[in-house]
């Protein structure tokens, strides 16, 4: 009776006066079990934030178990989150509103055995968020099973002959994890028992606010309550049982405190401002060319070597100039692990009609930059098709007599050139110089917007060049 | 804007951005992963807030916390993942929380493997999680759409306050494409539902928990009707010389690229087949498929996948015609000549 008269007079602001949102009829007592530890937490929540002058900003996110309810007595803003992802929905909230006080409210079943995943990260980002981690060594919202905070020894409904360590494992213990952790503030554990130790919690509830608001970041405040009713006691055995079992293994005090180091994290808003974002997007402003009225049919180009032979980004430079030069293009990589095997190869289509199927498994244009690569798709290539064989690279000669075959030294014509690399563009100056699909100078103009090293590009230029000139002499 | 030459998945998040979208949270899985990395990079460019969560279950909670707050925001990921995140898009259902998912599918079960498939759509179609819900279900075909029907999930989750996939396959994802973004920067709607942080929303409670079986009855009844509202309202498809085919093929995505080319080649030799392409997969094209029966005599579903659309086609036209399927799974994609050939024979079958 007295512990209420000196924590505080009446009913503190952040706390509804009537608890509107409450099902049946009584509205003024609180769901929770006499002697409950939760309704206590609740009110020094409320006049920490009604004191710090903060409810307006606060959000309330009450986890599974007991305190599903907690929006009952709140009076702030309130979301409810799934069963451990408090700290993840809380996160969403911090990072969606940076001026928002967030509270993530959480029993041990909820944060310290389903969401242990959520809480540890959560904390290793030092989100701006206050957790209120209430450790009742059991399941209350479910009738009273084993937690992941239960004592050695103890029974619960689902550890009927006391918990085992060779069975279940010990107690754990998060304040201590917690504070192993670098971004964390501020680490308490208190306990609710008596008028000292309840005041204690509201200090440390208050400063975890504090430091919100000055945008310190993650605090941590983990606080010994009673389940009278899962532990089968009296509110007063209740007590003496967290005094006497609980406090010894969870010892309450200060584990991290940073307080006075820690920089506060920036504010950061997204812009609006449409020219900042399509800058961001690097989107260019206009209408580009569509339909060039030339008909070319459909042009299946496979192009292949090994990884680091540029297979990929040649594909990707050629459908560009094709694009520009205002045809329907399509790129297709092979993806994932398949790069790593030491070949690599894409499809590219470039046609004047609408493009259907982008892989293309029978080329109309294959060029292959090593052995493997024309081993792999000599045989796909449609008749009449045309074959650009890496003669630097690969000896034989074609065994199809269906095909055109174009065999060009393309490394060393780019070696001699003085990047060897650059292999991949003659490839494709070869390609310009036997189909008529567009000028070379298209390739050009896709360079001088891609590549942002002068010397590479004038590089690219002279290899694609030399490439076409080759076609021209032969 | 000018066109660019664009992967699927990175117009995914060019398209976000113009749609307002300012928060992503994700974690990488092939062949999703390039979303993940453009919000990561583009996303902090302007202020934006990007974060790698700790797993799929993290980052759709994260999701469903940023989008009670008021912002637009989405997730992406592929089969693993999008198992993962089941749980979450309930509790946005019974929240009545907005948000935009994008999974580009890959082979399962299991740990499969990262090439396409298309047997996510059981699980995002129908939806995987518990209680009486619905996600709108749009399925692009190009990187053109994968920008635009993003755009699109953003306005109608918005709208319908309910979550909105973009579910396509590994190559939509990671082809590249010519792509025109729209000149017009969007920005998240007013909610006055939304948790803003501030004095005036203060009285606000997201929440899906309602404990009197009548309050949630109602909360049913009215998901429900804004659902037939959505059916009504939503639905979309393209059809590719599909009114006067005696043999429609229904297909989306990828298999819709391969049918194309298949449709192009048969009607030039005379068979009058066609595609009907649902754009939307929920709402389904149920009364599209109905009218295509007046001269379709025949329907032929393909799908990368054991027959999961298929359920779906069956039940719109109500077994009035014949229904053939082609399929094939495990990361295989049908070639032009194959899907061709199936609808020869199809076609020879079924219709006079
Ligand atoms: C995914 C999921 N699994 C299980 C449950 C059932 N459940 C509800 S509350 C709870 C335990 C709550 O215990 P605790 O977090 O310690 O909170 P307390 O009730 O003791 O305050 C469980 C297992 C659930 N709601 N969701
Ligand atoms: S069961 Fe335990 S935790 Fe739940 S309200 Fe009762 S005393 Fe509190």
């Amino acid at each position: 009776m007295e512990e209420k008269e000196i924590v505080t007079k009446g009913k503190p602001e952040a706390l509804y006066e009537t608890f509107f949102r409450k099902d049946g009829k009584d509205k003024s007592t609180t769901h929770y079990c006499p002697g409950c530890g939760h309704g206590r937490v609740h009110k020094l929540i409320a006049e920490s934030l009604n004191e710090l002058g903060v409810a307006d900003r606060a959000v309330f996110v009450s986890p599974v178990g007991c305190s599903v309810f907690a929006y009952y007595y709140m009076n702030m803003g309130n979301v409810q989150a799934a069963h451990g992802r408090a700290p993840a929905v809380g996160t969403g909230v911090a990072r969606a509103r940076p001026d928002s006080i967030v509270i993530s409210y959480q029993g041990d079943g909820d944060l310290a055995a389903i969401g242990t995943a959520e809480i540890l990260h959560a904390a290793n980002r030092g989100e701006n968020m206050t957790v209120i981690f209430i450790n009742n060594a059991i399941y209350g919202m479910t009738g009273g099973q084993m937690a992941p905070t239960t004592m050695i020894g103890q029974k619960t409904l689902t550890s009927p002959r006391g918990r085992s360590s060779d069975n279940e494992g010990f107690p754990i213990r998060m304040c201590e994890i917690i504070s192993t952790l670098e971004a964390p503030v501020y680490v308490e554990r208190t306990s609710c028992t008596d008028v000292k130790n309840i005041l204690k919690t509201k200090r440390a509830i208050k400063k975890a606010f504090k430091l919100q608001t000055e945008r310190k970041g993650f605090s941590f405040i983990e606080i010994l309550c009673a389940c009278p009713t899962g532990w089968k006691k009296t509110p007063r055995d209740s007590i003496k049982w967290i005094q006497e079992t609980l406090e010894p293994y969870f010892k309450p005090g200060v584990y991290k405190d940073a307080s006075e180091t820690a920089q506060p994290k920036p504010r950061i808003e997204p812009s609006t401002d449409p020219e900042q974002i399509f800058t961001a997007l690097n989107l260019q402003k206009g209408k580009s060319p569509r339909a060039t009225g030339r008909n070319i049919g459909e042009k299946r180009i496979k192009l292949a070597g090994f990884g680091g032979q540029g297979a990929l980004t040649a594909g990707v430079a050629i459908a560009t100039a094709g694009m520009h030069d205002g045809f329907d293009v399509s790129w297709l990589p092979s993806y994932g692990p398949e790069m790593r095997g030491g070949t690599a190869n894409c499809s590219v289509i470039i046609s004047d009609k609408r493009i259907g199927m982008p892989v293309v498994l029978n080329p109309n244009i294959l060029v292959a930059l090593n052995g493997p690569s024309l081993d792999s798709f000599e045989d796909d290539v449609t008749p009449g098709g045309l074959v650009i064989v890496n003669s630097s690279l690969i000896e034989r000669k074609l065994k199809r007599a269906d095909v055109k075959s174009v065999y060009v030294p393309l490394t060393e014509i780019a070696t001699n050139l003085g990047l060897k690399a650059a292999a991949n563009m003659v490839a494709l100056g070869v390609v310009l110089g036997c189909e008529k699909l567009f000028d070379k100078e298209r390739l050009h103009e896709v360079f001088k917007t891609s590549l942002k090293r002068k010397d590479t590009l004038e590089m690219n230029i002279k290899a694609v060049n030399a490439g076409f000139e080759f076609v021209q002499k032969h | 804007m000018k066109r660019e030459l664009i992967k699927g998945n990175e117009a995914v998040i060019k398209g976000a951005v113009l749609a307002g979208c300012t928060h992503y949270f994700g974690y990488p899985i092939t062949p999703a992963s390039e979303i993940a990395q453009a919000a990561s990079y583009y996303l902090p460019l302007f202020g934006g807030t990007f974060i790698q969560a700790e797993s799929e279950v993290a980052a759709i909670n994260m999701v469903y916390g940023a989008s009670s707050a008021g912002v637009r925001t989405m997730t992406a990921s592929s089969g693993p993942g999008m198992s993962l995140k089941q749980e979450g898009i309930s509790y946005l259902a019974g929240s009545e929380l907005p948000a935009v998912i994008v999974d580009i599918m890959r082979a399962g079960p299991g740990l499969g493997n990262i090439w396409p498939e298309q047997s996510d759509y059981h699980q995002v179609v129908k939806g995987g999680g518990h209680g009486n819900y619905k996600t709108i279900v749009l399925a692009p075909n190009s990187a053109q759409e994968m920008c635009d029907l993003t755009i699109l999930a953003f306005d109608l989750s918005d709208k319908y306050r309910c979550t909105a996939v973009v579910l396509t396959d590994g190559y939509t994802g990671q082809m590249m494409e010519p792509v025109e973004f729209p000149e017009e920067l969007k920005k998240a709607p007013y909610k006055e539902w939304a948790l803003y942080a501030d004095q005036k929303h203060r009285k606000n409670l997201v929440t899906s928990i309602f404990m009197s079986p009548q309050t949630l009855f109602e909360v049913n009844t009215r998901l429900n009707q804004r659902y037939k509202t959505i059916e009504n309202n939503e639905v979309l498809f393209e059809d590719l010389h599909a009114s006067d085919a005696k043999l429609v093929i229904v297909a989306y995505g990828i298999m819709s690229r391969v049918a194309h080319n298949a449709i192009e080649e048969l009607r030039a030799s005379g068979l009058k087949v066609g595609l009907m392409r649902p754009k939307t997969l929920w709402p389904f094209p149920v009364k599209k498929l109905k009218e295509l029966c007046t001269s379709a005599q025949a329907f032929l579903v393909a799908e990368m996948s054991n027959g999961q659309m298929l359920e779906d086609v069956k039940l719109a036209i109500e077994h009035s015609r014949p229904i053939e399927f082609f399929g094939t799974w495990g990361g295989t994609v049908p070639s032009v000549d194959e899907l061709k050939s199936a609808i020869k024979t199809t076609y020879e079958k079924t219709t006079r």
